[in-house]
């Protein structure tokens, strides 16, 4: 069965290879489940993400996911919803981010040393809730095969208020993000704009951790939108090939992960990894030809 | 201060302020300044600033390191409040947004986003206002003059991070034109470009100053490269703001104690102005 690598590194050699009943694996309701899950968390990422490289925020989307990592073992030693626990560090990380402001978030080594410790922390609580292996791996690495019809209902949602959100403050966001002493000379709201953002980024992370884990995340939330901006430059475009790749990334890792009878994790990153790695070799050939 | 030579403390015995007589008062001034002081974290950057800026031309602001010429900037652009006395830009106290200045930061083509379109980047002095995606046909217009003002619009769809020093810093100018304002704030330009970009930089406000009568203020480290199109400097001297007619601030004595460094003005057979430091 699809579920067996979760539990034990020891069977998921023995399970894996070619799965001869993968098309009627694929028409499993957990698999629809899996395939609209994995696809809101591409749009929310292909609309967040430009901003994401725009601002040069990379690292704290990369940061807020492993902050979330104590917030989801912690709520399991609780007795609360691992998901509910990780919205609440990765909102709550993102405030703080903020409230350092700027030049504080890019200290390289004291964001470090904060999320060794917290990922550390992640794992005491881990290791005193009894049943954690199963979250752990679950909040590490994602389980989009786990995912529920009332958590899509709830990412349906999110990907529509961020949708609209963004819409709204898309120009302004810019501004800030680019231009941020002129924004400011301007009236833009600069500092509130910024904290408006990373929670949206702490929300995004949230549900990109359920689908990739937060070892994995930047894979979706960073690199299709990355990816994307060195193939074109106009706004519009960046967003709708990053969700493009994610998309395609998402949907085609189900896939193979279900005819392989592997972690789908693996191959959404493996393919987005490979997008990046043809678009950054096509681009810096295009360089060299033009001087 | 121990080397410094007899003839310099002569020099700081003299008095450089060029107070502002009433009889010479300037009619409606650009800028003004009222006993203005400013404080940043509880510390004075410069006090007892009184001076009024004559309208349209090229005013240099200068003044050693760290002596607030950055500051000046901030307190007319309405981003810092001064803490002492008044200052009113276009007879009104200086308020974030106001469209009659236009701004271009310190290090801008190190802050910038390098991946975006040149004309995206302008167009957000545009647009970056508003809420929501409405864009309306003047708009696109509007970036292209300004644009077009600058000799830039060969690169508009060009990203940032391919352009040059200069062309980026022409950038920069074009998107504190949009709205057509009447003051510009220029914080360093001319740093980190070679002669050529500085001179053509020069020219370029030379030219919009003289098509659109606007008053431009440039910080600069050093004044000569606008020397020849200069109108008169703002210069901060011992923890004092002041302004000065070109006539008074290009003074071998002011600018060898403003810099610390012995400092010679020279003017050459063809009537051209340079300072040198010796």
């Amino acid at each position: 069965m699809l579920h067996a690598f979760m539990i034990k590194p020891g069977l998921l050699l023995a399970n894996a290879g070619y799965q001869s009943n993968w098309v009627e694996v694929l028409s499993q309701p957990f698999m629809r489940n899996a395939f609209i899950a994995g696809s809101l968390v591409a749009i929310a990422s292909g609309m967040l993400g430009y901003f994401v490289v725009v601002r040069e925020g990379e690292f704290a989307a990369h940061a807020l996911g492993h902050i979330g990592f104590p917030g989801a073992t912690g709520a399991v030693l609780l007795g609360l919803s691992p998901t509910l626990g990780l919205a609440v560090f990765c909102v709550g990380g993102a405030l703080v981010i903020g409230a350092l402001g700027k030049r504080a978030s890019e200290r390289a080594t004291a964001t470090g040393t904060v999320l060794a410790f917290a990922t550390g922390l992640g794992i005491l609580f881990a290791s005193l809730a009894t049943e954690s292996s199963t979250t752990v791996t679950n909040v590490l690495f994602g389980n989009l095969l786990a995912v529920s019809t009332g958590q899509i209902k709830v990412f349906a949602l999110f990907t529509i208020a961020l949708a609209l959100v963004l819409a709204a403050i898309a120009r302004p966001l810019m501004f800030a993000s680019v231009n941020p002493d002129v924004a400011e000379a301007k009236g833009v709201a600069v500092k509130a704009l910024g904290i408006v953002f990373l929670v949206l980024m702490g929300l995004v992370v949230t549900m990109a951790v359920q689908v990739v884990g937060t070892l994995l995340l930047f894979a979706l939330v960073v690199t299709p939108p990355a990816t994307a901006l060195k193939l074109t430059a106009r706004p519009i475009r960046v967003v709708l090939l990053g969700t493009a790749i994610g998309l395609a990334a998402v949907i085609l890792g189900l896939i193979t992960a279900t005819i392989l009878n592997l972690p789908p994790s693996f191959f959404i990153v493996s393919y987005s990894f490979l997008t990046w790695l043809i678009v950054l070799g096509a681009t810096r050939e295009q360089h060299r030809s033009d001087h | 201060m121990a080397g410094r030579s007899t003839e310099g403390a002569h020099v700081c015995a003299k008095n450089y302020a060029v107070s502002n007589e009433p009889g010479e008062t300037i009619t409606d001034p650009v800028i003004s300044l009222r006993s203005a002081s400013v404080a940043r974290g509880g510390r004075t950057i410069w006090s007892d600033g009184t001076f009024d800026i004559p309208r349209g031309q090229i005013v240099a602001v200068i003044g050693p390191n760290g002596s607030g010429k950055t500051t000046m900037l901030q307190v007319l652009l309405g981003l810092i409040p001064p803490s002492v006395g008044t200052v009113t830009v276009f007879g009104q106290t200086p308020e974030r947004g106001n469209p009659r200045i236009g701004y271009v930061p310190q290090h801008y083509s190190e802050a910038v986003g390098q991946a975006v379109r040149c004309k995206d980047l302008v167009s957000l002095s545009v647009t970056g206002t508003r809420w929501g995606m409405r864009r309306s046909a003047s708009d696109a217009d509007e970036v292209e003059a300004a644009l077009q003002a600058v000799g830039a619009a060969d690169y508009a769809d060009s990203r940032m991070s391919v352009l040059s020093g200069g062309q980026q810093q022409r950038v920069a100018i074009a998107q504190a034109l949009v709205g057509s304002p009447e003051l510009l704030l220029l914080d360093e330009p001319l740093a980190n470009l070679d002669l050529r970009n500085q001179r053509e930089i020069v020219d370029l406000l030379a030219e919009l100053q003289r098509s659109r009568a606007i008053t431009i203020l440039v910080v600069v480290h050093d004044m000569n490269p606008l020397l020849a199109h200069l109108g008169g400097s703002v210069y901060l001297l011992d923890g004092h703001a002041h302004y000065g007619s070109v006539g008074e601030v290009v003074d071998s004595d002011l600018l060898s104690h403003l810099y610390g460094t012995q400092i010679k003005v020279v003017r050459t057979a063809q009537g051209d102005l340079y300072t040198r430091s010796n």
